[in-house]
């Protein structure tokens, strides 16, 4: 009787494992070992990034959020343990321990724990009633009733959630306030261009964009909050606060267990950990990627590494080089992003093919490193493809709208 | 209603009845195909719903845009000439009969 293999954490990177286990295994690929799932959400793994989008929103019925059909799971034969956490992993006996006391023993384990956005210390509020953050199904159950038309949210952080929840805020009649520390949103992932289309695109729709804007602490009123003193010491009033300051990964499990950690669990070129008998994926995950260790928080990255290790596991020579892509909605807006702009030294701005529309391209030196492309889909694509196919365009040729992109993108 | 045939290079052929107005991505997904994924949740971001349209109703599936047709050039498998991305083929009446090929990575 085999050992069964270990999933922990039931989110986008164990579907894609599972599922590719599966398809292999129903081909009599691999060993076809028996599968455990573990995860401490009530239910199967479902898609995070219509959280903040289309399902908040109410546009979205909540079956359509799962993977794979919830009944999908039993139905090939694959234990579940929802609700259920993994308190520790014993590496020399092979065992895990979960909080419902139950020991699982694993031929192999595969972290899926994902990441768990910052909250604000509760020494200036983050624990009041009406502070939110935005993780989670039940997250959304939460916040939902509170997005009444007139009352007025404030959200801190500048990042993908805030701007979505700012997009889905506006469009059921909030006041919307969003203040960002740094000198402006998207900081963290982007270049100043595409900062200045969404704050462009926000302030259209009345949303107070505050930059180098930093909060000293929530206010309260009745153990609610009630607003926000700013370090300058202006003070904004507010109904609701969510929190988008960015997210960490959930590696505490695997540095108890003694497994290598930097900026999540460190995994090789296959998303084997420190230990050869577990591997990770995800959110949780760092990697090297070009001599440089890197953490992507994307369906991406979690989606081709939990595929990756099912085929390893299977027999598979492999290696993880992703080309890592993303998207945003923010009101009718798309953003897609393909490749990844770390260490871009140089943008050019390209007109869309469409009004309203314009994409960002990162160059290092010649060296075309990724696009962000706002209603553009078709510089989406194509830039994509070059980056893919490892062509590298001018950035002139890139900057003139004159120049056909397709043209560009054939070899 | 639209009745949808997906068969497998290893012979499996699984049918539905699909609502009108729902994509094939989740359609496929929803009835347990093997091999299509909608990783981006059907905007054309990932190419990850891809299938071949039986020759015979490639016509009827409609006019694929300049899009979709960029990227289907970044699919796992090979395009073919018949090739679509399963998110933009939706349900409707005449696509009652519709037979679909999955890709075998």
């Amino acid at each position: 009787m085999q050992k069964p293999i270990v999933v922990v954490g039931a989110g986008q990177a164990a579907a894609s494992f599972i599922s590719r286990h599966k398809a292999l295994a129903a081909k009599g690929i691999g060993n076809n070992e028996p599968l455990i799932l573990v995860g401490e959400e009530p239910v199967a793994p479902y898609q995070r990034p219509p959280l903040s989008k289309a399902y908040i929103s109410g546009e979205l019925e909540r079956e359509r959020l799962f993977i794979k059909p919830q009944e999908w799971y039993p139905n090939q034969g694959i234990k579940t343990l929802y609700e259920t956490q993994v308190e520790s992993i014993d590496r020399d006996l092979k065992q895990i321990k979960t909080s419902r006391g139950e020991a699982l023993n694993y031929g192999k384990l595969v972290l899926c724990t994902g990441s768990s956005p910052l909250s604000l210390p509760p020494s200036i509020g983050g624990e009041l009633a009406g502070v939110f953050t935005l993780r989670n199904i039940a997250d959304v159950e939460t916040i939902a009733p509170e997005l009444v038309s007139g009352r007025k949210l404030l959200i801190i952080g500048g990042g993908y959630i805030g701007l979505e929840a700012a997009a889905v805020a506006r469009k059921f009649g909030l006041k919307v306030t969003l203040i960002e520390m740094a000198d402006r949103i998207l900081k963290r992932v982007a270049a100043p261009q595409t900062s200045d289309f969404f704050r462009e695109l926000h302030q259209q729709y009345d949303v107070n964009v505050r930059e180098s804007t930093q909060l000293l602490r929530l206010t309260e009123s009745n153990g609610r909050v009630s607003g926000a003193e700013l370090a300058n010491g202006e003070v904004l009033d507010a109904n609701l606060v969510l929190v988008g300051i960015g997210g960490r990964p959930n590696d505490q499990l695997a540095e108890q267990a003694g497994l290598d950690c930097d900026n999540g669990i460190a995994v090789n070129h296959i998303c084997q950990t420190s230990d050869p008998a577990i591997f990770a994926a995800g959110d949780c995950t760092s990697f090297i990627r070009q001599g440089q260790r890197t953490r992507l928080e994307s369906v991406q990255n979690a989606a081709d590494q939990g595929d990756l290790i099912a085929r390893v596991l299977a027999g598979e020579e492999l290696s993880y080089d992703p080309l890592p892509w993303f998207w945003s909605d923010q009101y009718d807006c798309k953003l897609q992003i393909a490749g990844l702009n770390v260490g871009y030294t140089k943008t050019v701005v390209r007109p869309g093919s469409k009004p309203g529309g314009q994409s960002v391209w990162y160059y290092a030196d010649e060296k075309l490193l990724a696009v962000d492309a706002m209603n553009d889909t078709m510089a989406y694509a194509l830039g994509r493809k070059m980056i893919g196919a490892g062509l590298h365009p001018t950035p002139a040729q890139i900057a003139d709208p004159d120049v056909d992109l397709k043209a560009l993108s054939k070899k | 209603m639209a009745k949808i045939t997906w068969k497998t290079e290893d012979g499996k052929v699984i049918s539905a009845d699909v609502k009108d107005g729902l994509n094939l991505m989740e359609a496929a997904i929803e009835n347990d195909v093997p091999n299509v994924d909608g990783d981006c949740g059907g905007c054309l971001s990932c190419a990850t719903c891809h299938v071949f349209v039986d020759e015979a109703w490639f016509e009827k599936a409609g006019e694929l845009d300049d899009i979709e047709d960029t990227m289907l050039e970044m699919t796992d498998v090979e395009r073919r000439d018949n090739s679509r991305l399963s998110c933009q083929l939706i349900a409707s009446p005449e696509l009652d009969g519709l037979v679909l090929y999955v890709p075998e990575p």
